[in-house]
Parts: C-alpha cells; sequence; structure tokens
C-alpha cells in the first residue's frame, strides 16, 4: 500500500476572475492596513522638515481612499460572480448549512483543527473548493469587509461631494458619532490580521499535507483529485 | 412682561427703542446672515422679517445644568446678537435672568404658555434627570420631566441648547446615576433643535434664534437633529493647523519644539477630526481664539457621549471591558500574536497526528522519482 503512486487528474477549480480578486483583495487589505495603520499613529520620521516641502501624510491618506475604492468595487465584482461563475466560485459555496455541509463541516474541525484522524483516511473528503469551515471563515470575512466599507466611507463622507460616500453618512448617525465610527474601523482592522495568520497558515498546511497544489491553485485555477473521483 | 400688551413690537422698533442706530441694525442683520452662511440677498430678507415680525415668545428651561450656554449666549460679539435675544426677543421665562422669582415667574410662564400656545419657542438648558422618578432636579415643586412636559405641550418647537439638552454630556457619562436624559429622547412630538457643545458657541446659537424669527421655520438639520450651517463640517475641516496634518508634522509632546511651533494636535489626543462645529470658522470671544488655537486639542464637546469617549490626550480609546490600558491596538497584537502562536502549536501537533498520511505520500513520492526517466 504505501509504496502505491495514486494517480490524479488535474481539475480546473478557480476562475481568472476569482484568482484575480483573490490576489486584487489581498493587496488592497495589506495596502489599506498599511496606510491606516500609519494614518492611526503617524510616526514622526519627517518632523525636521518643512511643512510647505512635504505632504506625506496627505499622500498615505490618499493612497488610504483610492485603494478603499478599488477594494470596495473589487468585493462588488466578486459577488457578481458568485452568480455567474463555476460551482466553486458560486454563492452556494459560503452557505454549507444543509444537512451535508454540517457534518462535513464537523469532519473538517474533528480532523483538521481538532487532529483527531478518522480510522480510515477517505480520500473523498478532500475537498476541492472551499472546505466549508473555510467557506465559514470568508463568509466572516466578507461581514467584516462589509464593516470596513461601512464605516469606512461613513468616515469619508463628509470630505466627499460624490453621491456614493454620501450615501453612508447614515451610519455616523447610527454608531452616535465619528468617534466612535473611527474607534469600530480602527478594531476592525486587527480582525484581518488575524484572518491573514489563519488564511495563509491554512493554506499551507493544505498544500503540505495534502500535497495537491493548494497555494498554486491560486495562481494557476488547478487542483488535482484522485482518479477514482473523475467520472469516465 | 410685555405679554399685556394689545400689539407686540417688532424687532426693530424694540432695537431703535433701546438706543441702537438703523446702521447698527442693518450691520447685525449683515452679521447673522454670514453666520448662517448666506448670500448677500439674505441680508434684505433678515432685515425685513426682524422689521416686520412680531417678537417671537420664547420659555427658557434650565435643568440639569451649569449655565454655561446662557454664558456663552450673553457674550455673542455683536451688543445687538445679545440684546435681541434676552431683551427683545421676549423671553418670558428664564432662571437665570428674568427679574421675576417664585410665584410671579411661574406666573408669568404659564400666563406666555396660555396666550401663545402653539407659538412660542421652547429653549431647554440642560438635560432631564429620569431617574428616581425625577428626584434630582425639581423646580417649584415639579420634577424637571414634568415642567419640561408641561412647557413642550404648547410649544412651536423646541431648541436644545447645549451638550445637555441634546445628549446628556457629564451627567449622563457611565455610570450616569440620575439617568440624565437629553430632550429628543424625551419629548417626540415636537420639532427640535440639537445645538449640542459644552457650551455651543454664542453666534451659533444667535444664528439658530435669527433663523427661526427671520424665516419662521427651522433651519435646515442633520441627521443628529443638529442646524446644517454650523455642524456639517469637521473642527479638522476648517483647522487652521490642517496643513500640518497634510504634511505629517505632529505634536509629540505638549512642552516639545513642535508645540512651540503650532504643528498639527492629531497625536495628542485632538478629536477635531471627529467633531462637527463651528469652531474652527466661527471661534470664540468674539472670533478670537478656539481650543486648538490655544494649543489644547479639540475634545469633541459637541459630540454624542463625549466624556465616555476615551482619554483626552490620546488618540485611541481603550476598550471597554478588557480592563484599563488596554486600547484596540493592544488587544489586536496580542490577539493575533495568540492566534500565530496556536497556528504554530498546530502545525507540531500536526507532524505527529498525520505522520503515517504523510509517510505514505514521501514513500510514493520518492518511489516514482526513482521510476522517472
Amino acid at each position: 500500500m504505501a509504496t502505491v503512486s495514486h494517480e490524479f487528474k488535474r481539475i480546473f477549480v478557480w476562475e481568472a476572475p476569482v484568482r484575480l480578486f483573490h490576489w486584487l483583495n489581498g493587496v488592497c487589505i495589506l495596502v489599506l492596513m498599511a496606510t491606516g495603520i500609519l494614518i492611526g499613529n503617524p510616526p514622526a520620521f519627517m518632523s525636521g522638515a518643512e511643512a510647505t516641502n512635504q505632504y506625506w501624510f496627505g499622500i498615505t491618506r490618499f493612497i488610504h481612499f483610492a485603494t478603499a475604492y478599488i477594494f470596495t468595487l473589487n468585493m462588488v465584482y466578486r459577488v457578481f460572480w458568485s452568480f455567474m461563475g463555476n460551482k466553486y466560485a458560486s454563492w452556494k459555496q459560503f452557505f454549507p448549512y444543509n444537512k451535508k455541509g454540517i457534518a462535513n463541516t464537523l469532519f473538517v474541525i474533528k480532523d483538521h483543527v481538532m487532529l483527531q484522524n478518522e480510522k480510515v483516511y477517505d480520500f473523498r473528503k478532500n475537498f476541492i473548493g472551499h472546505n466549508p469551515v473555510a467557506a465559514i471563515s470568508y463568509s466572516l470575512l466578507f461581514i467584516l469587509m462589509i464593516l470596513q466599507v461601512v464605516t469606512g466611507f461613513a468616515l469619508y463622507a463628509d470630505n466627499s461631494t460624490w453621491f456614493l460616500p454620501k450615501m453612508f453618512s447614515w451610519v455616523t448617525a447610527l454608531f452616535g458619532g465619528d468617534f466612535n465610527v473611527r474607534f469600530v474601523h480602527h478594531l476592525a482592522m486587527w480582525g484581518f490580521a488575524i484572518f491573514i495568520v489563519i488564511h495563509v497558515y491554512l493554506s499551507m498546511w493544505h498544500d503540505w499535507l495534502e500535497g495537491r497544489g493548494e497555494i498554486s491553485s491560486m495562481f494557476g485555477g488547478y487542483k488535482f483529485v484522485r482518479k477514482e473521483r473523475v467520472k469516465d | 412682561m410685555n405679554t399685556t400688551k394689545e400689539r407686540q413690537e417688532t424687532y426693530y422698533e424694540s432695537i431703535i427703542k433701546s438706543g441702537y442706530s438703523r446702521r447698527d441694525f442693518m450691520k447685525f442683520s449683515a452679521f447673522m446672515a454670514a453666520y448662517l452662511g448666506y448670500e448677500t440677498s439674505a441680508i434684505g430678507q433678515i432685515e425685513h422679517a426682524l422689521k416686520t415680525t412680531p417678537r417671537l415668545p420664547i420659555i427658557w428651561e434650565h435643568f440639569q445644568e451649569c449655565t454655561c450656554c446662557s454664558e456663552s449666549f450673553i457674550r455673542t460679539d455683536h451688543p445687538i446678537a445679545a440684546d435681541i435675544i434676552l431683551d427683545k426677543v421676549s423671553l418670558d421665562y428664564t432662571a437665570t435672568l428674568m427679574a421675576a422669582s417664585g410665584h410671579q415667574a411661574e406666573a408669568a410662564k404659564h400666563e406666555t404658555m396660555e396666550k401663545y400656545k402653539g407659538e412660542y419657542i421652547l429653549c431647554v438648558e440642560g438635560s432631564v434627570p429620569m431617574g428616581d422618578d425625577g428626584v434630582y432636579c425639581c423646580i417649584a415643586g415639579k420634577t424637571a420631566e414634568d415642567q419640561l412636559r408641561e412647557s413642550a405641550a404648547g410649544a412651536k418647537a423646541i431648541i436644545a441648547w447645549g451638550s445637555c439638552a441634546s445628549n446628556g454630556c457629564v451627567q449622563s457619562a457611565h455610570p450616569n446615576p440620575t439617568t440624565a436624559t437629553p430632550i429628543h429622547k424625551i419629548i417626540k412630538d415636537k420639532p427640535i433643535i440639537n445645538v449640542p457643545g459644552c457650551p455651543p458657541i454664542g453666534e451659533v446659537m444667535a444664528g439658530v434664534v435669527v433663523h427661526v424669527v427671520a424665516f419662521g421655520r427651522l433651519p435646515e438639520l442633520d441627521r443628529q437633529g443638529r442646524p446644517k450651517a454650523f455642524y456639517a463640517k469637521r473642527v479638522h475641516d476648517s483647522c487652521y493647523r490642517r496643513p500640518y496634518f497634510d504634511a505629517g508634522l505632529f505634536v509629540e509632546e505638549f512642552d516639545d519644539e513642535n508645540a512651540k511651533k503650532g504643528y498639527c494636535l492629531y497625536k495628542v489626543g485632538c478629536k477635531g477630526p471627529s467633531t462637527y462645529n463651528a469652531c474652527g470658522t466661527m471661534r470664540w470671544n468674539g472670533g478670537v481664539s478656539y481650543p486648538i488655537q490655544s494649543g489644547h486639542g479639540c475634545f469633541g464637546c459637541s459630540e454624542d457621549n463625549f466624556w465616555d469617549n476615551g482619554p483626552i490626550y490620546e488618540r485611541l480609546t481603550n476598550v471597554p471591558g478588557f480592563g484599563i490600558e488596554a486600547n484596540a491596538d493592544k488587544i489586536g497584537m496580542v490577539a493575533t500574536g495568540a492566534v500565530a502562536g496556536a497556528a504554530v502549536a498546530h502545525s507540531i501537533a500536526s507532524t505527529i497526528s498525520k505522520r503515517k498520511e504523510m509517510r505514505e505520500r514521501v514513500v510514493s513520492g520518492k518511489d516514482v522519482e526513482k521510476r522517472v526517466e
């Protein structure tokens, strides 16, 4: 048994729009976090220079706002694609709340998180798209992203004359003032930091343990499945 | 008391009667139009309205407050601005400034309330304690809540002066022992103008009253019931130190070189970026200065719940429920670190738990390596 090498088939999982969304989203989040941390607590590294000759904080804020627009539009685009794309991109992936989905969720928690191995290794339980726990974590990330978009545009609304940011000015009243909105916006940033740690670690974990191209699939779009799972 | 006269005199008549010239009156009209942010044609409208409108009866209630709103009000920078409201707007009842006292004062108030039912403006300074049946603030034998409901019943509109009346201010800060409550949470059936600030700027107060007088309706309000003319912009966006913010030049400590140079107070806790008020443009004491100009950050006195919104001299507030000195960044760093630690532990545990599967893959992978051409 040990020396048998299994045969695999290449399967197209992540379509180009999904991959593009993923990397653009990742870059946006990193840029927004970096500029956001600078905005929240600007370092004193330019204190010696004259005000006339510099605008670095204004530029940092501009990058933050410009990236926020890309981030938001990218998110809208991903929602659109969840209705257009293949089954691994579908919105249905993010709601694993039927009987089978819940059983799979419990399996992932037991096997992947708590490391309680099944008696017999079942290759059919290597999920091809998102595993259900990952799907739930992306749903949570999506909620976090919406929270950041809503609070971010609410803070931005009064700097702008455009209708889009203005649409979010109700948030300020809901939260009871800019102070609270800003606080939530800042605190939620750490949610992304925690997500990144978990997400990157578990991607590496799957790549390392399952050996079927988990990480490279987000570049090329392909994963590998056991030949037995593919109908002739 | 002017309420017994046959015909109410107009503002203009009473201004002239008290010794101001027409020129002073016109200056005042121009001042007010400018404060309200109107174009020059509004000067004529204000002038016309003040000449033809009979004086507006006002009842001014004082509840849980420190009278700083009244103090601010009587220091508006144009003398008529103070006069018109304190003398010329018939201020039929105000505990601080009226001549009558005791039963006479209450009688005067009730007379106004009956005679001008549905016409008078109710100004409220201070919040209303709702806890313990309202025993914490009683006037003339009645609780503040009863007083408020009684005088609000016949009011045309209510102006909630200051942070106390519009969001509760210091007495509603945690733990709020008297259950101090702002006016808009008690009176639901009247138009209410919130004029927050501790105190609000005198000219803003005068502007609000003149708007009601001159145009016969409330000024345009934002979602929190504040007049847009004065509360649409952040202090930050009209701050004269804003260029230092954009240049990234900040005061690090109050006694450092940057403080002397007048750099931005963002890092020493200025709440200007989250505070809506007209301090940056109108300033205080006749345009002399305002907190930031005097070297102290804004602490957001016109914002809801500002006393509980964290330390005055720090940007990040403490997170409730995490003890003192636990701000969002510290909590975030600890949580992220804990998750990273859990990931490391998980990876080590995985090498043990999943060793059988991994060995299989390694063996079969090496086998293929040998057989490859």
